[in-house]
């Protein structure tokens, strides 16, 4: 037996998109339905393990303080890994972090943080309800009205696909194409039980502050990086692979991620900890370049994840604010605009207004960067290489760095006017 | 540590009764390639001789296997109904 039910919005997944979205209309008078397929919201969510909290506030003045987060980021380091060897670079400035009112970011666990906040927009009215997988979207001439959930058609004024990355809703409104293995990467992680002192001590952190670690030459030469995030107590390690140039590898994806654990540099951090969760999931690195010509038709919009708001710069990963700030510009949009019709292109004005498109397009150029192959194994045994020659003290007449330099683009198979090309490419891209 | 231990760390509840992904073995035997067998996670993709072995009890529900399978030998993939599959504690 078929229920109808009706509501001025329903946003299908109850990701941080879905939920500032929820939270933004809910706040606003607007009733509201959020479906989520997982048991909890959070359930089926992996991120790597970081929020800027900026989107938060923007969300509701305050929001940030009381939010279910982990540690705040005070170290901000990059590692370098060839075979054995590493270069570690980590950013700490005393005062990074604490001027501003709140902390700039913090590590996160999603299962922790989504349900969270999908309690805060259930406390201004929302109805969240878990457990229920949408099939599919509800059309009446060319609009869409509602949705399929097993037995039930649950109708709206408009609805709003927040169901990820893998966005099947969307692809089925035909709004995004089916994601090419060029455009998305495949990222694995494990969550790592330790004491909250050791992890301080070996990440020579205060309470409450924390480290974020982006990897570069751990993925056997595939476009890609690994990531470390400290929570409270546990530590979040993962690796992410761009899925087509893995697809053409031998190694299966755990195998690569395994022997990043036990590098002599990271093991020692995770070292007596208890591995108690293994996750997956996919991520966009698609980019503004090919972002949806029209994230929208009429009665739906998509937002977060499932439109492609993730930014990698290499040094910068974000995604879970893009998605909180697109919840909000599609919630402004549907306050605005009554009718479902001419919701769209409102939503599109409030991603620019919010500054979400425009933050989009000012880092398209590091994709650039990022597709030059070099940088994910010649570059990193380069690198690695002149470290070992600066640091090599054998009694013998040392070479001149100019030699030694020559004679390591040489053996990483590389050339000087490769070498030129990349950094000419990489200075214009940024 | 190998992926089946991984996977026995994760709290699966597995519908039984319908499977969330299929595949049909003999578009994949036909398959040259075989990405599947390199890129999911949980390397729930086997190889039996020429035939590709498959388990969704594991499924991590990523979309890796269905973004690469070429020759749509993956002939169902969905996520699985409401309360099934993965339950991340942490994420």
């Amino acid at each position: 037996m078929s229920k109808d039910y009706a509501y001025d919005a329903i946003i299908i997944g109850a990701g941080p998109a879905g939920i500032a979205c929820a939270y933004t209309l809910a706040k606003n008078g607007k009733s509201t339905l959020v479906i989520e397929r997982g048991n909890t919201p959070g359930s089926k969510n992996v991120t790597g393990g970081r929020l800027y909290t900026y989107a938060l506030d923007m969300v509701d003045e305050g929001l940030a303080a009381e939010a279910a987060l982990e540690r705040k980021v005070t170290h901000e380091q990059i590692i370098i890994l060839d075979g054995n060897r590493s270069i570690s670079i980590d950013y700490h400035d005393p005062s990074f972090n604490s001027e501003c009112k709140s902390p700039q970011s913090y590590t996160i666990l999603r299962a922790v943080f989504d349900e969270w906040f999908a309690n805060k927009a259930v406390e201004l009215g929302a109805t969240v309800a878990c457990g229920i997988k949408v099939d599919g979207l509800i059309e009446k001439n060319g609009q869409v009205v509602g949705v399929v959930a097993g037995e039930d058609n649950i109708y709206a004024g408009i609805v709003i696909a927040a169901d990820g990355v893998n966005s099947l809703i969307a692809q089925k409104a035909g709004l995004i194409s089916d994601i090419k293995p060029h455009a998305v990467g495949v990222g694995v992680k494990e969550v790592i039980l330790l004491p909250s002192v050791t992890i301080e001590s070996r990440f020579n952190l205060k309470k409450d502050e924390g480290a974020s670690c982006l990897m570069l030459g751990c993925t056997e030469g595939i476009h890609g990086g690994g990531f470390l995030y400290t929570n409270r107590e546990s530590i979040s390690l993962g690796c992410v692979f761009v899925v087509d140039e893995l697809a053409g590898h031998g190694r299966q994806v755990h195998d690569i991620f395994q022997e990043l654990k036990m590098h002599p540099t990271i093991y020692p951090l995770i070292e007596g900890g208890e591995t108690v969760e293994y996750g997956a999931h996919l991520v966009s690195e698609a980019g503004y370049r090919e972002f949806p010509k029209k994230p929208y038709k009429d009665g739906l919009l998509v937002i977060g994840d499932s439109a492609g708001f993730v930014i990698s710069t290499g040094y910068s990963l974000r995604g879970i604010d893009l998605a909180m700030v697109s919840g909000i510009a599609a919630a402004r949009a549907i306050i605005a605009e009554k009718d479902p019709v001419r919701v769209g292109p409102v939503y599109m004005n409030e991603l620019e207004k919010n500054l979400l498109m425009p933050t989009m397009k000012a880092v398209d150029g590091y994709y650039d960067i990022l597709e030059i192959p070099r940088i994910y194994s010649s570059y990193p045994k380069l690198a690695a290489g002149l470290f070992e020659k600066l640091f090599t003290v054998d009694g013998k007449v040392p070479r001149s760095m100019k030699k030694e330099i020559r004679g390591l683009i040489k053996q990483n198979g590389l050339s000087a006017w490769q070498l030129i090309k990349d950094g000419f490419r990489g200075v214009k891209s940024i | 540590m190998e992926a089946p231990e991984l996977l026995s760390l994760n709290k699966f509840n597995v519908n039984e009764k319908e499977a969330h992904i299929v595949i049909n073995k003999e578009i994949c035997a036909q398959c040259q390639d075989k990405p599947c067998l390199i890129v999911c996670p949980a390397a729930l993709y086997k190889l039996d001789k020429n035939d590709i072995i498959f388990d969704y009890a594991g499924c991590l529900e990523c979309g890796t296997c269905r973004v690469v399978c070429k020759n749509k030998g993956i002939i169902k993939w969905e996520y699985p109904k409401g309360t099934f599959g993965v339950n991340f504690r942490y994420g």
